[in-house]
This record gives C-alpha cells, sequence and structure tokens, in this order.
C-alpha cells in the first residue's frame, strides 16, 4: 500500500499544479496577448504606509500597502499564524483577535485602522507552557477536532465571558434591565460567530462552562 | 481590493470636507461591510476616510429627554446602554438579533444605517444588478426571490435593507443627524432617510456626496411594551426573513414596523390606528401594496402571524 500513498501536503501541491496548468491552457495566444497588454493602462502603485502595531504586548513597525488587512498583516507579516483565514468576510469567526478587549473578526478591519490599539492573539493569550484557562478547558475537553476554527473560538469565548462579567445583554436574555446570567444558552447565543465546521460544539461549550465556573 | 489611499480625519467638518473634495473617497467606521464589499470589488473606493477618531461614540441625554447616540458608537455599545435597554427596549432588542457579537463590537450606529443590501445577485458579480451597475437589469426579478422584497418595490430592484437596527429606529421616530461638507448642519427624520428603490436602485439614502452621519436622535421615551421579533432561517446569526419592531401601549394602541420585507424598514403610521383590532387589521393596510413573488409570497403571512405573536404577547 505504499505505492500510492500521498500526503495531504502533496496532494495538495500536485492539485495546485493541476490548476496552473489548466490557467496555462486558457492563456492567450503570445500576439493576442502582447495587443490585450498594450490596452490596458498602466497599474496603479499601491502606495505603502508605515504603521506601529502593538500585538501582544510588543510594538512592530511594518510598511504595508493600505489594503491590508489586520489578519493578513499578523499573518503574513508578522508571523502570528493563529489567527487563521476561514471565510475572508466575517462569517465564521476563525480570525477573531481581541482589541483593546473586545473581539473582533480581524479580517473585517484594516492594520492601519488599529494603529494605536492593543492587539492580543491566541499567541497572546497563552503558551505551551503556561496555558490561558480556555485553552487548557479546551484540550480537556476535545474542544476541538481539526483545530482550525480553535483559536478564534477561544479568542472568542475569552472576551465573550468578559462581555457578561460587563453586564452587556444578548439575543437571549430575558429581562433586560438585569444583569445577563452565565449560563449554556446564553453561551451559544454568544458564540454564534464561530462556526466549527468538525461540529465539536458541544464540548466547546463544555469547556467554556467549566472556565465560567457553571454546570454545562 | 482596489488600490486606495488612506487618512484619519481629525473633525466631523473637516472629514466631510476631506469626502467632498476626492473622488471616489468613502468613510470607513467599523468597515464590517465596507471592507467585504470592497474585497468583491463591489465597492471600488479611490480613498478612505477613517472616521473612528472624531469622537463621535457618546450616548447623552437631549435637552427634551430623549437621547443623542453618537454615529461611532458601537452596535453592542449601544444594546448594553442602561438607557437604551430600560427606555428603547426595542433598539436594544433589534441590535442583539443582528450579526454576530464580533460585528456587534466593530459596527457602528451610522454605518448599521448605511449598509448595503444583502441580495446575492447585488453580491455576484456575475449577475445584473441594476443597483451595483445601474442600467444592467435585475437578476433577482425572475431568478431566486425568497428574501426579497414584498412592498415598494420597483421594475428596476426588489433588494431589501438588511438592518435590524433600522427598523426599531423608524417605530422610535428617530431622526439623523449630519454635517455637510460647507460645514452646515441638518436634521433628516429616519421615515426619509432611506428611499425606495424606484428607477435609481443605486441611491439608497438621502445623504448628499460628502454628507457625513455625526448622531442618531431618539425623541423622550413613551413607555410601553418593546418588543422586537425577528424570523430567520437560523436561531442566531442570520438575516430576517421578516421581523416586527411594535411599541404597544396598555390601551392597544401603538407602533410597528417592518423589517425584511421593504427597501427600508417600512412602516404605515395610518396603518396603527386599526392596532387594538388585531394583526391581521394592521397587516392588511401595512401591504396592501404588496408584490410578492412565487418565492416571497409567503412573507405577508409570516408578517401576519409574527405581529399576531407580538400583539399577544404585550397583552400579557
Amino acid at each position: 500500500m505504499t505505492e500510492f500513498d500521498p500526503t495531504r501536503r502533496q496532494l495538495l501541491k500536485a492539485s495546485a499544479i493541476a490548476a496552473g496548468g489548466a490557467v496555462a491552457v486558457g492563456r492567450l495566444a503570445p500576439e493576442a496577448e502582447a495587443a490585450a497588454v498594450g490596452q490596458v493602462k498602466q497599474l496603479e502603485v499601491p502606495v505603502a504606509v508605515n504603521i506601529l502595531l502593538r500585538v501582544n504586548g510588543t510594538d512592530h513597525q511594518v510598511m504595508l500597502d493600505p489594503r491590508t488587512t489586520l489578519l493578513d498583516a499578523l499573518r503574513e507579516r508578522l508571523h502570528l499564524t493563529g489567527s487563521k483565514k476561514g471565510c475572508d468576510q466575517g462569517q465564521c469567526g476563525a480570525c477573531t483577535v481581541i482589541v483593546d478587549g473586545r473581539r473582533i473578526t480581524s479580517c473585517l478591519t484594516l492594520a492601519v485602522m488599529q494603529e494605536g490599539h492593543e492587539i492580543t492573539t491566541i499567541e497572546g493569550l497563552g503558551t505551551p507552557k503556561n496555558l490561558h484557562p480556555m485553552q487548557a478547558a479546551f484540550i480537556k475537553h476535545d474542544g476541538y477536532q481539526c483545530g482550525f476554527c480553535t483559536p478564534g473560538q477561544i479568542c472568542s469565548a475569552v472576551a465573550m465571558l468578559e462581555e457578561i462579567k460587563a453586564g452587556a445583554p444578548s439575543h437571549v436574555t430575558g429581562d433586560l434591565t438585569q444583569p445577563p446570567k452565565a449560563t449554556p444558552a446564553e453561551f451559544r447565543e454568544r458564540m454564534s460567530g464561530n462556526l466549527c465546521r468538525c461540529g465539536a460544539y458541544s464540548n466547546i461549550q463544555e469547556a467554556i462552562a467549566e472556565v465560567a465556573g457553571v454546570k454545562s | 481590493m482596489k488600490s486606495f489611499t488612506y487618512e484619519r480625519a481629525n473633525s466631523p467638518a473637516e472629514a466631510a470636507a476631506a469626502a467632498a473634495r476626492t473622488q471616489g473617497a468613502k468613510f470607513i467606521a467599523g468597515g464590517t461591510n465596507l471592507l467585504d464589499l470592497m474585497k468583491l470589488q463591489i465597492e471600488t473606493p479611490t480613498h478612505l476616510i477613517d472616521v473612528n477618531d472624531l469622537a463621535l461614540d457618546r450616548i447623552e441625554p437631549t435637552p427634551d429627554g430623549g437621547l443623542r447616540i453618537g454615529a461611532l458608537a458601537r452596535n453592542s455599545d449601544l444594546a448594553a446602554d442602561a438607557r437604551v435597554r430600560r427606555d428603547y427596549g426595542v433598539l436594544s432588542r433589534a441590535l442583539l438579533a443582528g450579526a454576530s457579537g464580533q460585528l456587534r463590537n466593530q459596527a457602528t450606529t451610522a454605518g448599521n444605517l448605511l449598509q448595503r443590501t444583502r441580495c446575492p445577485y447585488f453580491y455576484d458579480t456575475n449577475q445584473p444588478c441594476n443597483k451595483r451597475r445601474p442600467g444592467s437589469g435585475c437578476g433577482a426579478i425572475g431568478g431566486y426571490s425568497r428574501l426579497h422584497a414584498i412592498v415598494g418595490v420597483s421594475d428596476a430592484c426588489i433588494a431589501t435593507h438588511p438592518s435590524d437596527m433600522a427598523v426599531a429606529m423608524r417605530v422610535l421616530d428617530a431622526k439623523v443627524e449630519t454635517i455637510q461638507p460647507n460645514g452646515s448642519v441638518r436634521t433628516i427624520p429616519i421615515a426619509d432617510f432611506h428611499r425606495l428603490p424606484g428607477n435609481t436602485p443605486h441611491l439608497e439614502n438621502a445623504l448628499q456626496p460628502g454628507e457625513l452621519i455625526t448622531a442618531v436622535t431618539l425623541p423622550k421615551p413613551t413607555g410601553g411594551t418593546h418588543i422586537y421579533r425577528k424570523v430567520r432561517d437560523r436561531a442566531s446569526y442570520a438575516f430576517a426573513l421578516i421581523s416586527v419592531a411594535a411599541v404597544i401601549q396598555r390601551d392597544g394602541n401603538g407602533h410597528v414596523a417592518l423589517g425584511g420585507v421593504a427597501h427600508k424598514p417600512w412602516r404605515v403610521e395610518a396603518a396603527e390606528r386599526t392596532m387594538p383590532d388585531g394583526a391581521k387589521a394592521v397587516v392588511t393596510e401595512m401591504l396592501s401594496a404588496a408584490r410578492t413573488t412565487q418565492d416571497n409570497a409567503f412573507k405577508v403571512l409570516l408578517v401576519e402571524r409574527t405581529l399576531a405573536s407580538v400583539l399577544a404577547e404585550a397583552k400579557g
């Protein structure tokens, strides 16, 4: 069975080559391509901006295209690849980070807009030797399968519990004039911006409940 | 994403002047809708004016007993404000029924009013859309239109306005305060803020080029029972099929506005006289001009049943 045993990575590489091939086939004949190029206006060169990003307590001076999202700046420039790019349109929550204590989707904000703010990523919450209680609880309760959504889930969950502590209501809060209670129903509603395609939701809920000190 | 230049504005007047001066400029606040559309090249601003430093995030009482909500107040902060929770519960409820915790932390009051439709034909650049490319036609008319508008529609567009917050503001008779590029200010009643599509669905509101929203004001609280009932395909984090925002007094009178049915929050003040007669009378008048498709005709009955449920809840 070892003759054809491609690893997942090799398979991805192979399909990328195949996709590249399809593009090459679709290309114009050289003379037609030259004519097309002649008609194309000179592309505008983006003006790079120099900004200071404060991430996990460390300042980083980076020069980047203003189009760079916070997520791309974290991953591609600062090599903090814990935050994941799932949908890149704010629907999946895999890119959730904490800015000035509040959870946001880092794919829907520009890095230049976050200059002067305190950004915390999963790398800043804990380390393998010194886990954040939420990280430890996710491991204990097996709150993941493939792990892709996990950094976003954990950042979201940590900030979400703070929102309840601060008294912020949710869609399922009964009486708006009273502080919300930390209940599994509240956790579920408040975590709806974090999708898990493996369906580890019930274990994620148990992990959150443990950190919050309530029964799941 | 198309290339753009970026600046941070220091005052509302300066921001408005800069926007009028620079062709292709847009304001950015939360960015949750604009950046999404920029990635798809549906929005292609050449210059972004970041308004986040304008200190327009305060929520403060007005001299006449109402509330003035800064344009930059984040959706989550507005929903959590003690005065809003106590006196304008329908607004808190509407905000909390929209988006996700992360998005509500970013999205602003003004940005929420200005968010663009979620019509799939608007989002798909391979499809015709009079809103995205005026004159190209409407893919939704004759297409898949389950999510689309049933009232106030035109032959050019049947898109809905996606906001929950705006529906609550409509039922509360909110007013939108703005500053113009020449420095003058004006107040636009929420009823006149959003436009119906007509032949110009790409023009969605009453703002002039460069005009910047600075605040939304709410009149003095009217009491009553505040209810926002949103019906959607998922229990959380989904746009409305329809929604009902209602403020109902003990005698059965009250105000009602609908979301998910039109190009703007839908309210028919004349229909509110029939509130004590029940949901059917109100909805018949509110939706008398309805023009449904095979896919979305269910919304008429859904509105009626949802309002009936809301009225029953208000009675207690």
